[in-house]
């Protein structure tokens, strides 16, 4: 590794700061504006650059290995369609509050803002959705700004970071220096608690006779589940959890309660409804976690504890806020903690019954298969250790219902901004970050189409991603809403005539293909794919087209609106 | 309720758009915005005017805060600040109303900044309630072009 000190050009300084930065992977996409790059690329062994085939898939896997390992994703690509392509990906990644750096080639300084051939203000056109941005004018301020990019992008709130680099800075040389330490004016995160709200929370929590933990991402991103699990065992308090703060609480535990929120669980959305204190730990407040704000939580006094202060009093009005870092929140109000405290022996009493009153069940039928078999019997022979992503849609609700995760960043979703297409490249960048649990894929055959390039990527690595197609022949929440709220018009959601042979195109791209239509194929054909690590493995599961996802609380509803089962029960497909 | 908000940002090629897009992404009301170098050339100040009720008033102080590129936020409104804002108003100018013209500018302590035959350009400076009543009572003699630059403002000094 070169000194500070020596004569480099841009590109050299550019891999020297990733190496300082410990980056293992790239996922990136060559381009005219970054020749300079590749051919400092070509002779750089120790970080591994992953060729993808398109930039929305670098960004997505990038993406998917950050929330697997904890540590920031890193993409690469060129000027203009190279550097418009992230756009989804980087938002995904914002909504989501993953870490993740983004470096675009730019046209050289000289022609920026002449519509020069591949320019675009990618700058302009991220600022909404990246935590923050960078144009690199001097390639004296590439090696700060990179150190900045990556320090920006992991502490606070997480978030995506993109840095600009136009071709002549990559290219001009000068003094390398690397810096130290960060200092940044305008970000000084709150990561310590305020005591005296903790001890106020510790107070409350005491003194609640049917308290409530309701836990975000956050609580995973700050590495805080064994501290949750401390506390909430000690407390005897219950816990449920966002889509994705699954994990963050053994879902296999008698005090988890699950998911809240519109395909939440029943008796969890009730204790929302009843528990007479609420503690949000990492969590937002989401539309699809409230409904309707002015019905939710009414009987509870609301602790919110977040890292970013615009999250507090957003949605919902709450009665202690706490800002600061989970895990700081969590130790000191163990510490915090008086001896005594209420007995909670009724409130789990009755959240008991609420389970067993409406249960998450579903049918098995010998010769048709359904999705939530398909997630029960992934969840069982993985034993709930299973790295899971998903796509987004029906499956994506089902996964959160019937797979039961038990460690920390076990689930990687894309949760804020539904991105379908993101499951398949997340996935495979998990894969590349996680070696010693297995990464299966839940995706739909909708979303599947909409990244299925990345299958050449996961076989050229021979990535061992178990991709799980579930195949219903529809975009099967859409066509939900269309049943339950859009008088029955299934408008352009059956993709039954126009989908290709799914095991034909898997076999195309060189990837181990299965197929599986009824409960014991499935059984079988799953315990294969487990089995199979010479790379990608994938298994279509043709499942019965009008399944619903239930229970389900309409859009801007109240939890007493929630839907049970099929109001109009017809006979399925 | 209208709040005044005064921002010190980094003096950054696009730190005003960082601001005001945030405003328009999140449905904030934007009344004016300016912006300036301060004493020192590394840093800018703005001065915002928004209205909302405390809750979006508070989430626009937190949203402002989060940009990376905003040094310090404060709200003034309640707190003692000097606000002034600038007019430059062409009114249309004849025999009859010369005078009362003049003299009006003389009760708004205005000043002449130019003129012609038949047109007069002015200035007055004041708060911006000052300035709306000033537009206000010259409509009627016929108002070609106006701009205001915004309110400015500031922190009262330690006494």
């Amino acid at each position: 590794m070169p000194a500070s000190g020596q004569k480099l050009n841009g590109s050299e300084i550019f891999f020297e700061c990733l190496r300082r930065e410990n980056v293992e992977y790239i996922f990136g996409y060559p381009g005219g504006a970054l020749l300079k790059v590749y051919e400092t690329l070509y002779d750089v062994k120790d970080i591994k650059h992953i060729l993808v085939r398109h930039e929305q898939g670098a960004t997505h896997m990038a993406e998917g290995y950050a929330r697997a390992t904890g540590r920031p994703g890193v993409v690469l690509v060129t000027s203009g369609p190279g550097a418009t392509n992230t756009v989804t990906g980087i938002t995904n990644a914002y909504m989501d509050s993953s870490p993740m750096v983004v470096f675009t080639g730019q046209v050289p300084s000289t022609l920026i803002g002449n519509d020069a051939f591949q320019e675009a203000d990618i700058v302009g056109i991220t600022r909404p959705i990246t935590k923050h941005n960078f144009l690199v004018k001097d390639v004296r301020e590439l090696a700060s700004t990179i150190r900045k990019a990556f320090y920006l992008a992991t502490n606070g709130r997480p978030g995506p970071v993109l840095v600009d680099m136009p071709k002549d800075v990559l290219n001009a040389t000068c003094t390398f220096e690397w810096p130290e330490t960060v200092e940044i004016r305008g970000f000084k995160p709150t990561v310590k608690c305020h005591q005296n709200q903790v001890e106020k929370a510790a107070q409350k929590i005491a003194k609640a006779k049917k308290p409530l933990f309701y836990i975000g991402g956050g609580v995973i991103s700050a590495n805080a589940s064994e501290e949750l699990r401390e506390l909430a065992t000690q407390q005897n308090i219950p816990v449920t959890m966002t889509l994705q703060g699954l994990g963050a609480f053994p879902g296999d535990h008698p005090l988890s309660m699950g998911m809240l929120g519109m395909h939440g669980t029943f008796w969890a959305n009730q204790a929302v409804n009843s528990c007479d204190l609420l503690i949000a730990v990492g969590a937002r407040f989401d539309d699809r976690v409230t409904g309707k704000t002015d019905t939710f939580a009414t009987q509870a006094y609301i602790i919110h504890n977040d890292i970013d202060p615009t999250n507090v009093d957003k949605n919902i009005k709450v009665d202690l806020p706490v800002v600061g870092d989970a895990k700081h929140f969590l130790q000191t109000l163990l510490e915090a903690m008086p001896k005594q405290h209420e007995d909670r022996t009724p409130w789990l009493a009755e959240i008991r019954k609420w389970q067993e009153q409406c249960p998450l069940a579903y049918t098995n039928e010998e010769d048709s298969l359904k999705t939530e078999y398909v997630i029960d019997e992934v969840s069982r022979q993985t034993s709930g250790d299973a790295v899971v992503t998903t796509d987004v849609g029906q499956h994506q609700m089902w996964t959160s219902q019937y797979y039961r995760f038990r460690k920390p960043r076990s689930i990687i979703t894309s949760g804020g901004l539904g991105t379908m297409g993101y499951g398949l490249p997340a996935a495979i960048g998990a894969a590349f970050g996680v070696t010693d649990r297995p990464v299966v894929l839940f995706c739909g055959d909708g979303g599947f189409m909409m990244n299925v390039q990345e299958l050449v990527t996961a076989v050229h690595y021979k990535v061992p991603v178990k991709i799980f197609l579930i195949n219903n022949s529809f975009l099967g929440m859409v066509r939900q809403w269309q049943e339950l709220f859009h008088q029955e018009k299934y408008s352009f959601t059956d993709l039954g005539d126009s989908n290709p042979d799914f095991v034909k195109v898997a076999e195309a791209f060189g990837c181990k293909a299965l197929r599986a239509e009824n409960p014991a194929e499935a059984k079988k054909a799953i315990t294969e794919a487990l089995a199979w690590n010479e790379g990608p493995v994938f298994v279509e599961f043709k499942v019965v087209k009008k399944d619903m996802v239930f229970p389900m609380v309409p859009a801007g509803g109240s939890i007493s609106d929630m839907l049970l089962e099929r109001l109009n029960p017809k006979t399925m497909v | 309720m209208k709040h005044i908000i005064s921002v010190l940002v980094e003096n950054k090629f696009g730190t005003l758009n960082r601001v005001a897009a945030m405003f328009s992404a999140r449905g904030f009301n934007l009344e004016s915005i300016s912006i300036g170098e301060t004493e020192d050339p590394e840093f800018s100040r703005m001065t915002i005017v928004t209205r909302g009720d405390d809750q979006i008033v508070s989430q626009v102080l937190k949203q402002l805060n989060r940009l990376i590129d905003t040094i310090k936020v404060t709200d003034l409104t309640k707190q003692p600040h000097v606000e002034r804002e600038l007019l430059l108003m062409t009114l249309k100018l004849s025999k009859t109303t010369q005078h009362e013209i003049f003299e009006l500018i003389n009760v708004f302590k205005g000043k002449v900044v130019d003129i012609k035959q038949k047109s007069i350009t002015i200035e007055v400076i004041g708060s911006p309630d000052k300035i709306n009543t000033t537009i206000d009572i010259f409509r009627s003699y016929g108002i070609r072009e106006l701009a205001r630059s915004g309110a400015v403002a500031i922190h009262r000094g330690e006494s």
